[in-house]
């Protein structure tokens, strides 16, 4: 960084810096009544201005903190940034959590001052205050529905504003030195991890911290101020704050506010972003919406979606990477691009898209694949909250399935004799807020982050995460287990919605699978297969074929990889039914609950394992209503074929 | 609950003595009863009771054999339509009344109507009072669609959507009209348990934000009480009850009438 970009070592400083440099630009959008308003630079520097003046004027003081819980909307990133001037420190929440969720973050950090987006957010506000005594004031966006409220809490933001400028008038020297005062070091702001274990842990991060990181990602792909984003993903959620706040901070580049949740799609069209981010789900539920789409269509249609999809699975890459592809490829690929890929990029609101990027959990190769052939540059990156999201990220040109790609400037991989990844980066956090016991932990004494991921890095110099550690075991001849990446590797396949493999102090692995009711439904359906429901479907010898493919498609490419050559899956069964949270097989975020599901089924664990060809299931069902049922099956166990592991091990 | 913005004022709207048949079918017979402004009615009864019968009559669709109406001072014999939405009455239907083909904006817009001073030629050409109208208009069209939470499916035609957003969309269109007294005709009528909550919801968020009176004929008991500031029961085309939903569920001629009796 140069001299004048290091006194730039805050966000209120970097806003101001806007403020003068590109006055009229857009820095953020937000549709209002169906219409897209613009707030320049200058306009947020405004707004900013006043509500930290009426903050302070309400008694908000240096290292407060200041919870923000609502979806993304211009005023509460102002309202974020207006705590920053003051040198306190915003907490964004969760809008979606539930009241009693809040109340942890809030008593935790002795949160006295909340700006809430709307009535909804108020109510939960209101339903905890008796558990929050420290909280005594909450600043509402939307007044609808709050006419009745007469809480002494209560405070509109807009009055909130209007005394802010009145203060602003009276003293317009009070914020330019407080913002002064500010250093990189201060804490920037403060976010709850979800915690799949114990209470969340609120992550404390600097200015420093997310600035070096924000722009370290900027560089590496030329971010500028002609940039837009898309604001979709829970501000609470660190990823979409580096997106739609450090980033834009460090680059000048405008972000959108979509109208509502369910307009997301026609925003998005409409704004055409040119950088967007999305977790693998959202970029699967957009694939599946075309694919129906395609089904639907007339027969022309179809066939040339068929014909293009084709071409550009073998050369879009290729060509988006601008490798040689040949020249008729290239002729065909750009006649593709004007029928299909052009049009198609253009319903899902990507025909503007330079930069793309998709993190959180694996992506399935053919997802990945599908987005890239269709000219998306689509890449994957690596981060976490307590590392202020950019460890690594795939350049262009350098972009596998597989990987999250080589460390970003400034980061430093080690891994332990566990395969546990540390990280050391500019970009770490501080501590666990009041929790020095979990900062030991996470963070020993040379600064190195202990991230729970285990992986390793390939000759490319690339990224691989396998597995958390703690879920990564061995086989009885100590050969590396790693349950998720295979559950993730048959998961990729359409028909299997869900996996979990056994295998650890076994001498092999073996599999439950979940078919996909909708995938192999739609599949019988062609086959004029009948069935009567999941249970039976998924008790068809038709079904166990073509899940045994798919188990042996994966043990072929497995066979191949040294490390696992051994986790080939050598027998599966189908379960009888669908592995649901309700009755504890799974978290509330669908993760699988290995430990839960091996205790409930023991008895089709031994069979897997003892050489059984059917076993009979008799297993409690909750269904949604509160009611208790009881489902009996009998499933079949069969033999998966495995690949010459053998040999590939020697060789290795 | 605290205090109402807009506190129940003064009869609005009263029907005296109002009796209609079609040939020998007495649908209404001598039925007098009144609204007051800002207040929520409700018209229930059994089927076939009188109904909807009665909200055609308040806006002009069928005209009565006999007795008067009054509404805000104006004595009518019988209303006609055109008339009834001049003077601030929107009304939705018991069987949505949307244009299938069109999308939920041009829906609404056409709550508008009314309002719109510029000729056909002139919105033709898209001049300048043409435009600076249709501009405005949309600003108070968006501002129902914002209300009623459906900025969703702004551009959908009404036919691809749910029976459910197509009675919201329904009472969005009343509302562009800026209706100081709004007919709902089962507004609930074919929802599910959700459904009935947002609507209720909107319905009394359109009573306590704009001020508007309604009156609403609904089948629901549970929601009737909730939501209503007086009741009046038909029955055969006679009233039979007319009071508070306490008054009303203690009515013994209301439990014999929904319960029936031994004759």
């Amino acid at each position: 960084m140069s001299a004048g970009l290091s006194a730039l070592d805050t966000f209120p400083k970097l806003l101001l810096q806007h403020a003068k440099v590109r006055a009229d630009l857009p820095a953020m959008r937000e549709k209002h009544l169906g219409i897209w308003q613009t707030w320049t630079w200058k306009e947020v520097a405004d707004e900013v201005r006043a509500l930290a003046c009426g903050l302070a004027a309400a008694g908000f003081k240096r290292g407060e903190h200041l919870a923000i819980v609502g979806d993304n909307r211009p005023r509460l990133y102002a309202a974020m940034c207006a705590a920053q001037c003051l040198g306190g420190i915003p907490v964004p929440m969760y809008q979606d959590a539930v009241a009693a969720e809040m109340a942890f973050p809030i008593q935790n950090a002795e949160i006295a001052f909340a700006v809430a987006e709307d009535q909804e957010q108020v109510d939960k506000l209101l339903e905890i205050l008796p558990n929050c005594p420290a909280l005594k004031r909450i600043y509402y966006d939307d007044p609808r529905g709050m006419r009745h409220y007469a809480q002494p809490q209560l405070t509109a933001y807009d009055k909130l504003l209007e005394e802010g400028r009145e203060a602003l008038r009276r003293d317009p020297a009070f914020l330019e030195a407080e913002i002064a005062k500010g250093s990189g070091a201060d804490t920037a702001a403060m976010f709850f991890t979800s915690g799949t274990t114990g209470s969340p842990k609120g992550v404390v991060l600097t200015h420093h911290a997310l600035i070096d990181r924000a722009s370290a990602a900027a560089e590496l792909e030329g971010l500028n101020e002609r940039d837009v984003v898309l604001a979709y993903l829970p501000p609470a959620w660190i990823g979409q704050n580096v997106f739609s706040y450090a980033q834009p901070f460090v680059t000048g580049y405008c972000i959108c506010c979509p109208e509502s949740a369910e307009t997301m799609m026609t925003d998005m069209r409409e704004i055409g972003p040119t950088y967007y981010f999305a977790p693998p789900r959202v970029l699967e539920a957009l694939l599946t919406q075309v694919s129906i789409r395609m089904e639907d269509a007339g027969a022309l249609k179809r066939t040339l979606y068929r014909y293009f999809m084709d071409l550009a699975q073998r050369v879009g890459g290729a060509i988006l990477e601008g490798r040689p592809a040949g020249f008729a490829n290239w002729l065909l690929y750009r006649l593709g691009d004007l029928c299909v890929y052009g049009p198609l990029r253009n319903v899902l609101g990507m025909s503007r898209v330079r930069l793309a990027y998709t993190a959180g959990e694996a992506i399935g190769p053919d997802l990945f694949r599908f987005y890239r052939s269709i000219g998306i540059n689509l890449k994957q990156l690596y981060g976490s909250t307590e590392t202020s999201v950019f460890v690594c990220i795939q350049p262009n040109g350098q972009v596998k399935a597989d990987t999250v790609g080589p460390a970003v400037r400034g980061v430093e991989l080690k891994f332990t004799p566990q395969r546990e990844l540390l990280i050391r980066s500019p970009g770490l956090f501080k501590e666990y807020y009041k929790n020095p016991q979990a900062t030991i932990e996470a963070k020993d004494a040379e600064g190195w982050f202990h991230t729970g991921d285990a992986g390793y890095v390939g000759e490319d110099g690339h990224l691989r995460i396998i597995d958390r550690v703690k879920d990564v075991g061995k086989l009885i001849d100590a050969t590396l287990f790693a349950p998720k990446y295979i559950e993730n590797k048959l998961k990729f396949f359409p028909y299997v919605n869900e996996a979990v493999v056994f295998g650890d102090g076994r001498d092999r692995v073996c599999a439950f699978v979940n078919i996909d009711a909708e995938a192999v439904g739609n599949w019988a359906e062609k086959k004029n297969l009948s069935y009567s429901g999941y249970t039976d479907l998924a008790s068809r010898d038709e079904v166990y074929a073509l899940v045994r493919e798919c188990v042996e498609k994966m043990n072929a490419d497995l066979a191949l990889e040294p490390e696992l050559a051994n986790s080939q899956i050598h027998r599966f069964l189908i379960l009888h039914k669908m592995l649901d949270a309700d009755d504890g097989e799974l978290t509330r975020t669908r993760k699988v609950r290995r430990g839960a599901i091996a205790e409930k089924y023991h008895e089709l664990v031994a069979a897997l394992y003892d050489g059984r060809q059917t076993v009979h299931i008799e297993a409690q069902v909750k269904y949604e209503d509160g009611r208790i049922g009881t489902l009996s099956a009998d499933l079949k166990v069969r033999d998966a074929q495995t690949f010459g592991a053998a040999q590939v091990q020697k060789a290795a | 609950m605290s205090a109402r913005a807009h506190p129940v004022g003064e009869v609005v709207l009263s029907v005296e003595n109002v009796s209609l048949s079609f040939g020998g079918v007495k649908a209404l017979q001598g039925i007098t009863f009144d609204v007051r402004e800002h207040e929520v009615r409700a018209i229930i009864g059994p089927n076939g009771a009188g109904k909807s019968s009665m909200l055609n009559v308040i806006n002009g669709v069928y005209h009565p054999q006999q007795g008067t109406i009054k509404l805000r001072g104006r004595e009518f014999h019988d209303m006609n339509s055109h008339e009834a939405a001049k003077m601030g009455i929107a009304r939705t239907f018991q069987n949505i009344a949307l244009f299938k083909g069109m999308s939920v904006l041009d829906n609404i817009m056409t709550g508008r109507n009314l309002k719109m001073r510029c000729n056909f030629l002139q919105q033709a050409l898209w001049i300048g009072p043409a435009r600076r109208e249709e501009m405005a208009h949309r600003r108070a069209v968006e501002e129902v669609i914002d209300f009623m939470e459906i900025q969703h499916i702004r551009k959908t035609p009404v036919g691809k959507l749910a029976y459910g957003l197509q009675k919201r969309v329904e009472l969005a269109r009343a509302l562009a009209a800026e209706p100081t007294l709004l007919l709902l005709d089962e507004p609930m009528a074919g929802m599910n348990l959700e459904e009935k909550q947002d609507m209720c919801r909107f319905v009394l968020d359109v009573n306590d934000h704009f001020g508007t009176t309604i009156v609403l004929i609904e089948h629901d008991m549970g929601v009737v009480m909730d939501i209503s500031d007086r009741v009046v029961v038909l029955d055969y085309g006679k009233k039979i009850g007319d009071g508070t939903p306490d008054q009303i569920r203690t009515n013994q001629a209301v439990i014999d009438a929904y319960l029936g009796v031994a004759h």
